[in-house]
């Protein structure tokens, strides 16, 4: 265990980020059996996943075969375009307006904050914002939400704690309808994507919103922390299940975590990564960019 | 049984032409450690834990005798499962208790893990063990967080302390001078949540612990973190020098790997974990379940032997006889939901079990609903059991009027029936049986 933790420790201060492994990796010219495994263990650091690894390595390799690849520095800009031509598929498209955004995920991963971003963004953009405080459960939820509408100086729909989720929806959508609102904003309730009852209820939810409003450009977005592992894809599942998702956000980006799930996710559901988080203020919204995203990774 | 024991089979599939008696060798070791490998890895253990846990498990296992009653394949993951169990630690769920009150327990971790609500349920399960618990506001950031912790402070029936957004270092020092003249016996400080880089608010936290010297410092993890689980502990732990770790969202299907990093780079043991949103929603760490969770077994062992307890392997036997004649009747029905009522809480089992989360339905399960029906169905003529397909509109009054319920009732009832009905004819021949009957 002491050898663990120094280690560990070692790894911290000498401040060695995926990137700073990655450069390590990268010092040595030789695209040897080392050099890989060192690759390896930097992507697995990252999140990316025991199976993605996997692939993104064998892909490289032929890749390196196949363009006669030498140097390291080579094999970088081929693993880079490896991951980027992965990500490339989910770089979403424009927003079209008048728009329903229904923010959902499990709990405490940044919900009701990115929506506070995402509505200073839009009326920064000079949209009409209304936001919807459906997470009619969780203590002080609402409130939480009125601080960011009040930062924002956006309209909030709010009802009791314990009202029903999908009748405050219809009073948002309603009252965005009549004020004509470009951008409809609804929170919801943090819930595990395991629990059968909760995701019947972001169900009905989904339904008042396609009934009410069909002409609407309608968002079902995902929120996941960034610095989730490999329990993203089950989320991404269930919660796809449930309400045919459109959009993921991923949070908490400004920490150390690389929240390199995202590769894993992008093949397998091809569905679009619209925002990052990257912090706690209004500001911290960052549209997703698969060569950034990417390029992040490597700087 | 791919459904539960994936890396039970595919270990099995490694060992398969191993005769049983045989030692373990180190060849066949290396193989199997190759899935373990990935299994840890898919848990989210952090590389390099798996990397040093496997070279220790190794060792052990090589030159090892396979036990009579198992295959080599659940032998190595008993080996495994035992090593992961003792690293793990200890049952040890107790709190320190200052020899001079107040208890102080500082609460810390990541945004979002779910302090807040940990802070309720803390004082909530102190409150019953007789204690007089005094939960303080001090995440002065998050919008709102005050008012979260208000409630829930009510919710838990115990006293609350705050101070609004002043300095966090002055709301904890006078709270605890409060407690002392309120006699509050504990002190439970929620913080906000902070990434561990930021220098700035874990020198806050410093600042708080050394005005108050806690008698806790408890570090919560959100079970469904990944490989970076090993910075915050390893970073908080240096800067805090943590007492112990609570575990949040175990009621999710994560594997929960983090439990093991932390534990292997800090050392300190997981005292507690949140598994659901209810304020009585907490439970001691129990190292064995975390274990085959970890694996990938979910809570299938205990599952297993819930499940074969009380489902009567002869009567599943006979049910799917009839099923294949397609006979199945309301006097089968009436007996499934005995069965499961005697395996209690299955559904929130099954839940866990990855890969079953969202095909098995609670509500199935539901306590209540099973009574309404039974009652239902005892007010059915023997008849009307054995042939539903009898049963029309004036039967349907009938049987209302004489259960005491509604007609939408009975109709939800044989509607639920047909269904169900349904769903045994399309699962394959012998299922039922296997799927409640046999170890992996
Ligand atoms: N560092 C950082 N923190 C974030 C980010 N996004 C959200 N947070 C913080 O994460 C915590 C939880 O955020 P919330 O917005 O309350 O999360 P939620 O998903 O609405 O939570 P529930 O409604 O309780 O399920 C808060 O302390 C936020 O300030 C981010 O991009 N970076
Ligand atoms: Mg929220």
């Amino acid at each position: 265990m002491g050898f663990l933790s120094r280690l560990f420790d070692g790894m911290l201060n000498t401040k060695k980020s995926f990137s700073e492994q990655l450069k390590y990796a990268f010092t040595g010219n030789e695209l040897d059996q080392d050099f890989y495994d060192e690759l390896e263990y930097v992507l697995l650091s990252s999140d990316i996943g025991a199976k993605a690894t996997n692939e993104i390595l064998e892909t490289l390799k032929e890749e390196v075969k196949k363009n006669k690849i030498k140097t390291t520095d080579q094999c970088k800009n081929a693993l880079k375009n490896v991951m980027t031509n992965i990500l490339n598929n989910v770089e979403p498209q424009k927003l079209v307006f008048p728009c329903v955004i229904m923010v959902v995920g499990v709990n405490g991963v940044g919900k009701t904050t990115t929506i506070g971003k995402l509505a200073q963004k839009y009326d920064k953009m000079g949209k009409k914002v209304v936001v919807v405080a459906a997470d009619t459960f969780r203590a002080a939820a609402a409130d939480q939400l009125e601080v960011w509408a009040k930062r924002a100086k956006v309209k909030i729909v709010s009802s009791t704690e314990g009202a029903d989720p999908a009748s405050v929806v219809f009073d948002g959508i309603s009252s965005g309808k009549s004020r004509n609102a470009d951008v409809i904003i609804i929170d919801t309730a943090g819930r595990l994507h395991n629990k059968v009852n909760l995701m019947e209820e972001l169900k009905k939810i989904n339904r008042v919103v396609e009934r009410e409003f069909p002409e609407a450009d309608y968002h079902k977005m995902i929120v996941i922390d960034g610095t989730t592992g490999q329990n993203a894809t089950s989320q991404v599942n269930l919660f796809n299940e449930a309400i045919d998702l459109t959009d993921i956000t991923v949070t908490k980006l400004d920490g150390t975590s690389k929240g390199g799930f995202v590769i894993s996710l992008a093949e397998e559901f091809e569905i679009p990564i619209r925002y990052i988080g990257v912090g706690e203020s209004a500001d911290d919204l960052l549209d997703f960019k698969a060569k950034d995203f990417v390029d992040s990774i490597f700087e | 049984m791919a459904l539960f024991g994936s890396l039970g089979e595919r270990l099995n599939h490694i060992f398969s032409k191993l005769t049983k008696r045989g030692k373990l060798t180190e060849l066949e070791i290396k193989e199997a450690m190759r899935e373990i490998r990935v299994a840890l890895l898919e848990a989210d253990v952090n590389f390099l834990v798996a990397k040093d846990f496997i070279k220790n498990v190794s060792e052990k296992a090589v030159g090892e005798r396979v036990l009579e009653s198992l295959t080599p394949g659940q032998q190595v993951i008993k080996i495994v499962n035992e090593e992961l169990i003792s690293l793990m630690g200890s049952e040890n769920a107790k709190l320190e208790v200052a020899p001079n009150p107040p208890t102080i327990i500082l609460m810390c971790g990541l945004q979002g893990a779910g302090k807040t609500t940990m802070c309720s349920k803390l004082g909530f399960m102190l409150k019953k063990q007789g204690k007089k618990p005094l939960l303080v506001a001090c995440d002065i950031y998050r919008p709102a967080a005050i008012e979260q912790l208000k409630i829930g402070a009510k919710n838990a029936g115990v006293d609350f302390f705050e101070k609004g957004t002043i300095n966090p270092v002055k709301i904890a020092t006078e709270a605890v001078s409060y407690a002392k003249k309120m006699g509050n016996d504990t002190v439970i400080i929620d913080t906000a949540g902070r990434l561990q880089i930021s220098q700035e608010l874990m020198d806050e936290l410093v600042k708080i612990k050394e005005a108050v010297k806690p008698t806790e410092i408890l570090l919560t993890v959100d079970s469904m973190t990944g490989q970076e689980s090993v910075n915050v502990a390893t970073e908080f732990n240096n800067k805090l020098d943590i007492t112990g770790v609570v575990l949040t969202k175990l009621d999710g299907d994560t594997r929960g790997g983090a439990a093991l990093s932390i534990k292997a780079v800090t050392g300190k043991p997981i005292k507690f974990c949140g598994i659901g949103e209810k304020i009585g929603d907490i439970e001691p760490f129990y190292p064995d379940r975390m274990a085959s969770r970890i694996l990938g077994m979910g809570d299938v062992l205990t599952l297993i032997e819930k499940a074969q307890e009380a489902v009567d392997q002869k009567e599943m036997q006979k049910l799917e006889e009839r099923l294949k004649k397609n006979q199945f009747t309301f006097d089968d029905f009436l007996l499934q939901f005995e069965q499961i009522s005697k395996m209690g809480n299955i559904a929130d089992l099954l839940a866990m079990v990855p890969g079953m989360a969202g095909k098995f339905n609670p509500k199935d399960v539901d306590e209540s609903k099973i009574k309404v029906f039974k009652s239902i169905i005892y007010s059915m003529t023997k008849k009307e059991r054995a042939n539903p397909e009898i049963i029309n509109g004036s039967r349907r009054k009938r049987i209302a009027a004489g259960s005491g319920r509604t007609i939408q009732e009975v109709n939800s009832l044989i509607k639920q029936f047909e269904q169900t009905k349904q769903l045994m004819k399309n699962a394959n021949n012998g299922k039922l049986a296997k799927m409640f009957g046999r170890k992996f």
